[in-house]
């Protein structure tokens, strides 16, 4: 498989890295704290609209219709935005698209370009094979920007350093700002009114001097080659319109059909991702504009799995992703590990779905059984995408693919379903585990096991069988045959 | 009408009350329940762990042991949930043609427990008393899956000297999620001592569901903690009738 | 083959359970939603007020007459005394007095040096309390309503659409266009929102009331 990116190569399984997660309190206090803040503004912003539902339900199948004639989208966007003057170049993966970027920039001279947060460029990792090719590149959305000082990697979608409070920031920040530039003020407090305001200086400069800007979209319309950023700092709009030259890597599914659909995405993803009812900036633009912005605009179109994902017409409709993060948000294993655990650029039940797909299932077999099949995320999925669905379906996959008919799992699992599919066994199984587990029951409670059970029996006690099965019963009390 | 009783295979081994109440409730209003003994389990484990085609002769076993009746109730909300949602699904899959009519026509016939009493025998008073203060965890597949909504608290409320109180946080999962619990045992320990910790602030003497997998779980770490909050099936809640001693 | 070759061929083999005679239009999307979330009576400009307010931007409300006045207060509080004045803007709407009002060309640093600017709006949108600048006469190309760390936007009670649909297509996309909801913000410490980043952290809405002969004229 060529090189694409996603994981972090040598991570750990997600059950292990959980494990460390877990034990880290002042992690579980940051994310709690963070998501329940989050919770309660976006159920209070989509409750305003009583169409919610309805507004979902158009969504999902704008991004149907999108994924069902994806060829057709993408030629008719490629056409738009050529026409407005943009150029567009086709990434196959993510090595291939670090090389188109890192040309582009290099035909433009310059050894420094800032950056709009990307979930597209976080993928392919394109700042590491940028600085391979000696040009730097400058995070400037604030969150993007403490990962970076802190030479950390993203735990959310939205919020990539939501594992960080605001005193640990403050503290990233004095220690660290003075080697990439402007240096944090003396004093600098954790308000984060001042946090924002070091983070504002830390970067002006750079704005104003940047030659070269790299984004990535939310959106772009087929029908107008009109590509779509929504972000809240201006550090976007810095970036989209000071600069010469732009260039915009974007997944082939971020495309929409026509301009008036995005009255439907424009609507869901503020109200989902920071519970607002519009996030303070949204910029568009078509191609290049004479005397306003850039005078070069380059726009990639990534492929990257996603092509590999379409094929799967169950696992096809995590394409619909907008990258949102309410489903992180509202994730009750999210809440407790962080992101972090999922070894991936996309966590949580989004990541679990999305990164399988993108990587192969045996390069993340973990993540897909990192869920309890809660379906809060599908509740609180904007464009309707059943995760629980594909996180059953990607579970079928990785035991399809690592099957060996002799691990412990496949083997219980094999004997389970004889039993189970026999009426008799099942009641000789009933007899037998009554009476083993009546040998280990105190009190009518078992309390801790060893082996492969361990890990459950570690924080609860398991009830002691019964002496007799309903089944057993109902032969004794109801048909007379013991 | 005719009405069997899927146990599952978890309660039928582990939670023989909970069948006994579901057939106490039923009789007392009046009905008569059968309980077919080639029925086993609705495969949900297996779909989902992963093993699929373990999980496939299960779902025609059901079908074949459920075919003759008007009115399938199962105490599990998840158990009902896998019928609905994935027993089509796997037939799809690995069935034939015929299995598939089957499925599809026997699915629309299997209720919930409480699903049962409140849309088709359209009653929330079932004559029971139960003098305990009791708290209700909406599990997910209740909560999200099949979308109970409000039908077993309107059957707690009319419940004769019950003292319902309130679970904070009741709409979080409890950790529970099958072989989650055992594959991502921390977390799963993590989700589940929040979820504790709410019954606890609740002030409840006994926690009830609609769906004993999960009561096993919170109960488990309710019981090693050593808290001596009881944790009931909501059916047997709805068994217990007044002068009944439980 | 070139890369836009494969990818494009992958797409098609990707989707070899869509039937080739199915086009996008028969895939259906079914638009339920409102196209408008005012309640019925609902005066959008009060709404649009409201909704602006609400994300700490200062609204001021004035009569066609009043505006130069209430620019005049406004930038006295703010302090603001050298401003971005983008081509088009009405000559009418400027208050008199010591302010220095700087035209294009304008170069990058010389907008940083400056207190704010005052700018025009092509649309805006009451539900959601937004300002869209579409670069048109009055307000400016980007930059110039972007650099300066104070924004004021003159924008008239009929500009305001009832909500996002509407407001869409009133505009042109083929424009570069900027959707302003309050001043620059984050959510990026602990998921709570602050005012003030990169953007003008300040922002005033002066919003032309219409005059008793435009009602008219309109009904």
């Amino acid at each position: 498989m060529s090189d694409r990116g996603v994981v972090w190569l040598g991570s750990p399984s997600f059950p292990e890295a959980a494990r460390t997660a877990l034990a880290d309190q002042q992690l579980r206090t940051n994310l709690r704290r963070a998501t329940t803040t989050i919770r309660d503004k976006r159920l209070a912003v989509a409750a305003e609209l009583d169409d919610w539902e309805e507004l979902r339900t158009a969504a999902e199948a704008i991004k149907r219709r999108t994924a069902r004639h994806l060829d057709r989208y993408l030629l008719q966007l490629e056409e738009a935005v050529t026409a407005a003057g943009g150029s567009v170049h086709w990434a196959g993966d993510a090595a291939e698209a670090n090389r188109i970027v890192a040309a582009l920039i290099q035909a433009t001279g310059e050894r420094e370009v800032v950056k709009i947060k990307s979930m597209a460029t976080q993928e392919i990792g394109l700042n590491e094979a940028l600085a391979l090719e000696g040009i730097t590149a400058y995070e400037t959305d604030l969150a993007e920007l403490i990962v970076q000082l802190g030479e950390d990697r993203p735990s959310h979608i939205l919020v990539p350093a939501i594992h960080k409070n605001r005193t640990e920031i403050r503290d990233l920040f004095a220690a660290e700002m003075a080697h990439w530039g402007e240096p944090a003020p003396e004093g600098l407090s954790d308000d984060p009114r001042e946090l924002a305001e070091a983070a504002r200086r830390h970067l002006r400069k750079k704005f104003l001097a940047a030659k070269v800007a790299v984004s990535g979209a939310n959106f772009a319309v087929a029908d107008t080659g009109t590509v779509t950023v929504v972000e809240s700092e201006g550090n976007g709009r810095m970036c989209l319109s000071l600069p010469e030259t732009l260039i915009t890597v974007m997944g082939i599914e971020k495309v929409v059909p026509t301009w008036s659909d995005l009255e439907v995405f424009l609507q869901l993803l503020p109200r989902s991702s920071t519970g607002e009812r519009m996030n303070p900036y949204t910029s568009t633009w078509t191609g290049v504009t004479e005397g306003d912005g850039p005078s070069q605009f380059h726009l990639v179109l990534l492929d990257n799995g996603r092509t590999d994902t379409l094929a799967d017409t169950v696992g096809r409709q995590v394409l619909a992703c907008i990258r949102c993060s309410a489903c992180l948000n509202v994730c009750p294993v999210f809440e407790r590990t962080g992101g972090h655990a999922y070894g991936s650029v996309y966590p949580g039940p989004i990541g679990a779905v999305l990164t399988p797909q993108l990587v192969g299932v045996e390069q993340a077999a973990s993540l897909p059984f990192a869920s309890t099949l809660c379906g809060a995320c599908y509740d609180a999925c904007p464009v309707k995408i059943n995760i629980p669905e594909v996180l059953a379906h990607l579970r079928a996959e990785v035991v399809e693919a690592k099957r060996h008919p002799l691990s412990p799992e496949a083997l219980a699992m094999k004997a389970a379903a004889t039993v189970l599919d026999s009426p008799r066994l099942l009641s000789a199984a009933q007899k037998a585990a009554s009476l083993g587990g009546r040998v280990l029951a105190r009190e009518g409670r078992i309390g801790r096991l060893p082996g492969p059970l361990h890990g459950w029996s570690d924080t609860r006690d398991s009830p002691a069988p019964p002496a007799e099965s309903f089944r057993t019963w109902w032969r004794k009390n109801r048909e007379g045959t013991p | 009408m005719r009405i069997a009783l899927f146990i599952t295979c978890f309660n039928d081994t582990l939670y023989p009350g909970t069948g006994r109440a579901v057939l106490t409730v039923l009789e007392r209003l009046g009905h008569t329940v059968d309980f077919p003994q080639e029925q086993t389990c609705c495969g949900q484990m297996h779909f989902n762990t992963g093993y699929r085609p373990e999980a496939a002769p299960l779902v025609a076993r059901f079908a074949r042991a459920f075919a003759d009746y008007d009115a399938v109730v199962t105490p599990s909300a998840s158990c009902a949930g896998m019928i609905r949602e994935n027993h089509p699904v796997l037939a799809e899959q690995y069935g034939s043609t015929s299995l598939q009519q089957q499925v599809a026509e026997l699915v629309p016939r299997v209720y919930e427990f409480t699903e049962f009493l409140t849309d088709v025998l359209k009653v929330t008073e079932v004559g029971a008393r139960f003098p305990h203060k009791v708290a209700y965890h909406p599990t997910c597949h209740s909560l999200r899956g099949l979308r109970l909504g409000d039908r077993p608290l309107r059957l707690l409320r009319a419940v004769k000297d019950l003292d319902l109180v309130e679970l904070p946080s009741a709409d979080s999962c409890c950790g529970f999620g099958g072989t989650f619990a055992v594959k991502n045992a921390d977390t799963s320990s993590a989700m589940l001592a929040d979820k504790a910790a709410g019954v606890l602030a609740s002030g409840a003497e006994v926690l009830c569901a609609a769906d004993n997998s999960c009561l096993m779980h919170i109960g488990g770490g309710l019981s090693r903690q050593g808290s001596g909050v009881r944790t009931m099936h909501l059916a047997e809640i709805l068994a217990g009738a007044e002068g009944e001693k439980r | 083959m070139s890369s836009r070759e494969t990818i494009l061929a992958r797409i098609r083999g990707a989707l070899a359970d869509v039937p080739a005679e199915e086009g996008p239009e028969h895939v259906a999307v079914e638009r339920a939603y409102r196209r408008s979330h005012l309640e019925p009576g609902q005066d959008p400009v009060e709404l649009f007020a409201e909704r602006v307010a609400d994300y700490r931007a200062t609204v001021h409300r004035a009569a066609p007459e009043d505006v130069p006045a209430v620019i005049a207060r406004a930038l006295t509080e703010r302090g603001v005394g050298r401003l971005a004045l983008p081509s088009g803007f009405p000559t009418e709407l400027l208050p008199g007095g010591s302010r220095q009002w700087q035209s294009e060309p304008l170069t990058v640093p010389e907008l940083e040096a400056l207190d704010g600017s005052v700018t025009l709006a092509a649309v805006g949108i009451a539900v959601t309390g937004t300002i869209v600048l579409d670069a048109g006469p009055g307000q400016g190309r980007r930059a110039l309503s972007l650099v300066p760390d104070y924004h004021l936007c003159v924008i008239r009670a009929e500009q305001i659409a009832d909500d996002l649909p509407d407001a869409l297509a009133r505009l042109d996309p083929a424009r570069p266009l900027t959707f302003i909801s309050g001043p620059s913000a984050t959510s990026d410490i602990e998921l709570d929102r602050v005012e003030g980043v990169h953007g003008p952290r300040t922002l005033d809405v002066v919003i032309v009331e219409q005059s008793v002969e435009q009602s008219v004229e309109q009904s």
